[in-house]
């Protein structure tokens, strides 16, 4: 593989909005190029975790390198690089991007343009990407394929009445893609005697061979023994291992020179040494600039996490710090609750970020978590003129040593039907949103641009904008910076005492109807127990809200019958399992899922 | 009378399941199903077999009591129940003052019948009457009148039955606390030895569970947990009025006529349950005969669920299944030993008192029972 002729390279990736087949045509790709049988393929190859299969959206960025032998008899190298599809992870799809020459857009003939397909097609024109446009789903009823082909000339400007037409689900024409692969994306440039150029776009952890730093190689060469150094983070080390990616395996090689995808390892053993977006260059001729655009990646969302069971605490520690080998945007540092016990408070790119982290330290090292309500990082100016970054409410100083508070905004944009745009801008303005403007993308759908706060939108936005439009609008967003607001702790009393794991920052305007719709919430969840429960919220000592629930009256076993005593006491199992998913607050049992429900809490 | 040398014997109760009826109650969720008379004789022929073949496998033990039960067992001719009693009686050592009860829905008996049941020694009729409000009958979807139970009651006495209890279900949908004190007390008029009063409970897969589970087209129609709860303090104040202790949960009799074999479930003592889906409890062993009619009519009747009880499951049922009793249960120095900080913390919620070396459940601890007897599973 050594003297990689550039011109028979094309390192490309496929953008799309979620669920328009990006992964499928992956996976067709891969079929076709013949690395793999129809029966070696297990169904979207490129998504290998569990999670990422059943939420069918990509997490982590992934790459494959495959031949195609073209229809002019020569073989070309694909190094595909498949992109995270959210904007939780949108620094890592923009590092991504930096690696490849171009980029096919897949966008789904029923549906056409959606808000993430032009975030993605901006981010891809950013970094000077030939875009190749693709319908897919033409097998659909409902495809349009026409229809889309003008949408995608009208909305983004880009050529596209020779795009392939294809069903990646049915295999048909994706011949097309491929030979368009050829003709339209250009090959990588770069020289490979130059000195060593590469950009980190991944990284991952694997307890034998450390680090796997995963580089796109844009000036020089790498090969085993080159000693490396990191240029943002500092970090040097001695290359051990070059290689590419075959299909879901590392495949070593001599080196890998200018042009050219794969991977190096290094015995490096911290992914935070490794940041995506960092430059590699070499110690004994170091490149005089790093590549543009690193920036660190810092977590926008935080919320407290907590072992149902206390005495898992060291467990769930070491569970974080496995998972934090392999995603360096996660955060965390032990707090205590008065409610919860010992835990930790972790930082996340998002909410998405936030649940996959959640569900991995479930399902993969198997503990049962109970998550306080998310919240963004506010800004408290303190009249002694210290500014805090809060993360947890519970931190929040008196009322009378703070000047004013700080909260983070975003720019978002959210195309919808014209039917729903009213629903949508009620919601919009419910949630504190700024009016910026609205564009129509053809005669049936517009693109509204607001100015949100965050703190609106970690909630239920997603939801209750599903909701609100059947399903039909899509949401991109972008952080905007800091602004001065009305802010004030919300706190939940349940029998008269304060749960501090349930407090959360709210805006003062919104603080009577989350503290009402909090209190009906919790009245739901909370169990009725032998006496009365009042559930208050307050915002310092002024309570705004109140429910009760009432005290249990009856709770008696039918008659048992015919001796079936085995089924009576599953019945009554059932009870005292429900009660050990309970945290004791006082005298009052919590369900767990309770601390979650202000997250619930839009019941349009 | 039991001779000296069957001290060392283990007493055993028999439950014997009838899984036929004529029309499935509205509200019901056991094991019955209507059908044809060859399948029911098939059944009974099917069932002998079982007893036979059980009785002949196990160790000796004598029958302290027969329980006769459904579905509706009275469904069967007169013959065909008196043949199971009559087959009982040959392969087991049945007690002679056993009790031996048959369940009978009104519309169901006749003369015949009860002469058949009273020849084979059968000794005590349970009837099902449910509630003496025709509307209510009706609503239930059960097959007869007030006026068909009274018929049926006057001949089981008529034919010299001493000992009769009779079934009753408060908290009906629509029912007030008058229309559960007239049927209470239209029932006490006739004297009957032993009263069950139960709670309708809604059970999933029935058709009620289609109107009236929570949430329901017509759940409104149940009596609020208020008036559910007055109607069984009502019920336990007529019934003693009238001389009825409440010895369980749910059941009253007069002096002496406590249902022996209902407390033994209680008591933990050991039983075999014969005929389909019947459960038995034999040594540290609980296990329940297999559900499907067809498999059994062909000659399975092995056991399907077998649990074997560790000593902790034995302690949690002594105290679960006994605490129904208002005598509560007797506290060994094992179960102090295993109990006393569930003991402690539900005395202190008012739910349990202990006296005389017993622990009960106080009135509210009966209003929660469920609640505080969940707290014994270790």
């Amino acid at each position: 593989m050594a003297s990689m002729d550039q011109s028979k390279i094309r390192n490309f990736c496929i953008i799309a909005h979620i669920d328009h087949g990006k992964s499928t045509l992956a996976d067709r790709i891969i079929e076709m190029t013949g690395l793999l049988t129809s029966r070696e393929m297990q169904a979207q190859v490129l998504d290998n975790m569990d999670l990422e299969r059943e939420r069918g959206i990509t997490i982590k960025a992934q790459t494959v390198r495959t031949v195609y032998k073209a229809k002019n008899g020569e073989e070309y190298i694909f190094n595909l690089i498949d992109t995270p599809g959210h904007v939780d992870f949108n620094y890592e799809v923009s590092r991504s991007l930096a690696a490849c020459d171009g980029a096919v857009l897949v966008v789904d003939a029923a549906q056409g343009i959606e808000a993430q397909t032009l975030a993605n097609v901006y981010l891809a024109l950013d970094h000077d990407l030939d875009v190749l446009p693709v319908i897919n789903k033409i097998d659909l009823p409902s495809a349009e394929p026409q229809r889309v082909i003008d949408e995608i000339e009208d909305v983004i400007g880009i050529e596209a009445q020779d795009a392939p037409q294809i069903s990646a689900k049915t295999g048909q024409n994706i011949a097309d893609v491929l030979e368009a692969i050829v003709e339209r994306i250009p090959a990588p440039t770069g020289d490979p005697d130059a000195p060593l150029k590469g950009l980190i776009f991944d990284s991952l952890y694997d307890s034998y061979k450390g680090v796997i730093v995963f580089c796109r190689i844009k000036e020089g060469t790498v090969r085993r023994g080159t000693p490396i150094r990191m240029m943002a983070t500092g970090a040097e080390a001695d290359v051990v291992e070059v290689g590419y990616f075959g299909a879901g395996q590392f495949i070593p090689c001599e080196e890998l020179s200018a042009g050219m995808v794969g991977y190096l390892t290094a015995s490096i053993k911290n992914v935070k040494d490794t940041r995506v977006g960092d430059t590699i260059t070499s110690r004994e001729r170091p490149c005089a600039e790093p590549l543009p655009g690193y920036k660190k990646v810092l977590p926008m969302v935080y919320c407290g996490m907590y072992p149902a069971d206390g005495a898992k605490y060291p467990d769930l520690r070491d569970a974080l710090e496995k998972l934090q080998l392999n995603d360096a945007s996660l955060q965390f540092e032990p707090e205590t609750s008065i409610a919860l016990g010992f835990g930790f408070r972790c930082g996340f790119l998002g909410l998405l970020h936030l649940e996959i982290i959640q569900e991995r330290l479930e399902r993969e090292y198997g503990l049962d978590l109970v998550t306080t309500a998310p919240g963004v990082i506010y800004k408290v100016h303190r009249t002694n003129g210290e500014v805090i970054e809060l993360t947890n409410p519970s931190n929040l100083p008196d009322p009378a040593e703070i000047e004013y508070m700080e909260e983070p905004m975003v720019s978002a944009e959210i195309m919808v039907t014209t039917e729903f745009i009213g629903s949508i801008m009620e919601l919009c303005q419910e949630r504190r949103g700024v009016y910026l403007g609205m564009e129509y993308m053809e005669e049936t759908r517009a693109l509204l641009k607001y100015e949100l706060p965050l703190n609106e939108i970690i909630y239920d936005f997603f939801d209750a904008l599903k909701s609100r439009s059947r399903g039909y609008a899509s949401f991109d967003y972008d952080m905007k910076g800091y602004v001065q607001a009305d802010l004030v702790k919300l706190d939940i009393l349940i029998n008269k005492e304060e749960v501090d794991a349930l407090s959360f920052i709210v805006h003062s305007s919104t603080a009577y109807e989350r503290g009402r719709k909090m209190c009906e919430k919790l009245k739901e969840e909370i169990p009725r127990h032998l006496f009365e429960i009042p559930i208050q919220a307050a915002v310092g000592s002024k309570i705004i809200a109140r429910e009760t629930v009432k005290a249990m009256r009856k709770d008696v076993l039918a008659k048992c019958y015919g001796g079936d005593i085995t089924r009576k006491k599953k019945l009554l199992e059932k009870q005292k399992e429900g009660k050990k998913r309970m945290r004791q607050i006082g005298n009052v049992e919590i369900p767990q899922k309770a601390f979650m429900s202000v997250l619930k809490l839009d019941d349009k | 009378m039991i001779n000296k040398s069957s001290e060392s014997q283990r007493e055993l109760e028999i439950y014997v399941h009838i899984p036929f009826c004529v029309r499935k109650c509205a509200y019901c969720d056991f094991l019955s199903v209507p059908a044809e008379e060859a399948v029911r004789s098939r059944y009974v022929e099917v069932l002998k077999d079982e007893l036979r073949q059980k009785a002949a496998a196990g160790e000796e033990h004598v029958v302290t009591s027969v329980f006769i039960g459904g579905g509706t067992p009275s469904i069967l001719e007169g013959v065909q129940l008196a043949g199971i009693v009559k087959e009982l009686r040959r392969w087991f050592s049945v007690e002679e003052y056993a009790e031996i009860t048959v369940e009978c829905n009104p519309g169901t008996l006749n003369r015949e019948k009860l002469a058949c049941y009273r020849d084979s020694g059968v000794n005590r009729l349970s009837l099902g009457l449910q509630s003496a409000d025709d509307r209510e009958l009706k609503l239930l979807g059960r097959i007869h009148t007030f006026k068909e139970f009274l018929e049926s009651f006057s001949l089981a006495r008529s034919m010299g039955f001493a000992n009769v209890n009779v079934d009753l279900m408060s908290a009906l949908p629509g029912q007030s606390r008058e229309s559960w004190q007239r049927t209470l007390n239209q029932v006490l008029a006739l004297k009957p030895e032993h009263i069950s009063a139960y709670s309708l409970m809604i059970e999933e897969g029935t058709p009620f569970y289609e109107r009236f589970r929570p949430g329901g087209p017509e759940a409104g129609l149940l009596p609020d947990e208020d008036i559910e709860r007055q109607m069984y303090y009502d019920t336990r104040d007529i019934l003693a009025a009238e001389g009825y202790q409440r010895y369980e949960i749910s059941n009253y009799a007069k002096p002496g006529f406590a249902c022996r074999h209902n407390l033994g479930y209680w008591e933990r003592k050991e039983y075999l349950g014969l005929g389909l889906g019947a459960s038995s409890l034999r040594g540290h062993v609980r296990c329940r005969n297999q559900e499907n009619l067809e498999a059994y009519l062909a000659g399975d009747w092995r056991c399907q669920e077998v649990t074997e009880l560790a000593r902790k499951d034995e302690l949690e049922e002594t105290m679960f299944l006994g605490l129904r009793k208002t005598e509560g249960v007797y506290l060994t120095e094992e179960l102090l030993k295993v109990y006393e900080r569930v003991l402690a913390d539900l005395e202190r919620k008012g739910l349990l008192f202990r006296e005389k070396g017993r622990a009960r459940l106080t009135e509210l601890g009966i209003d929660v029972s469920s609640y505080a007897l969940a707290e014994f599973l270790l």
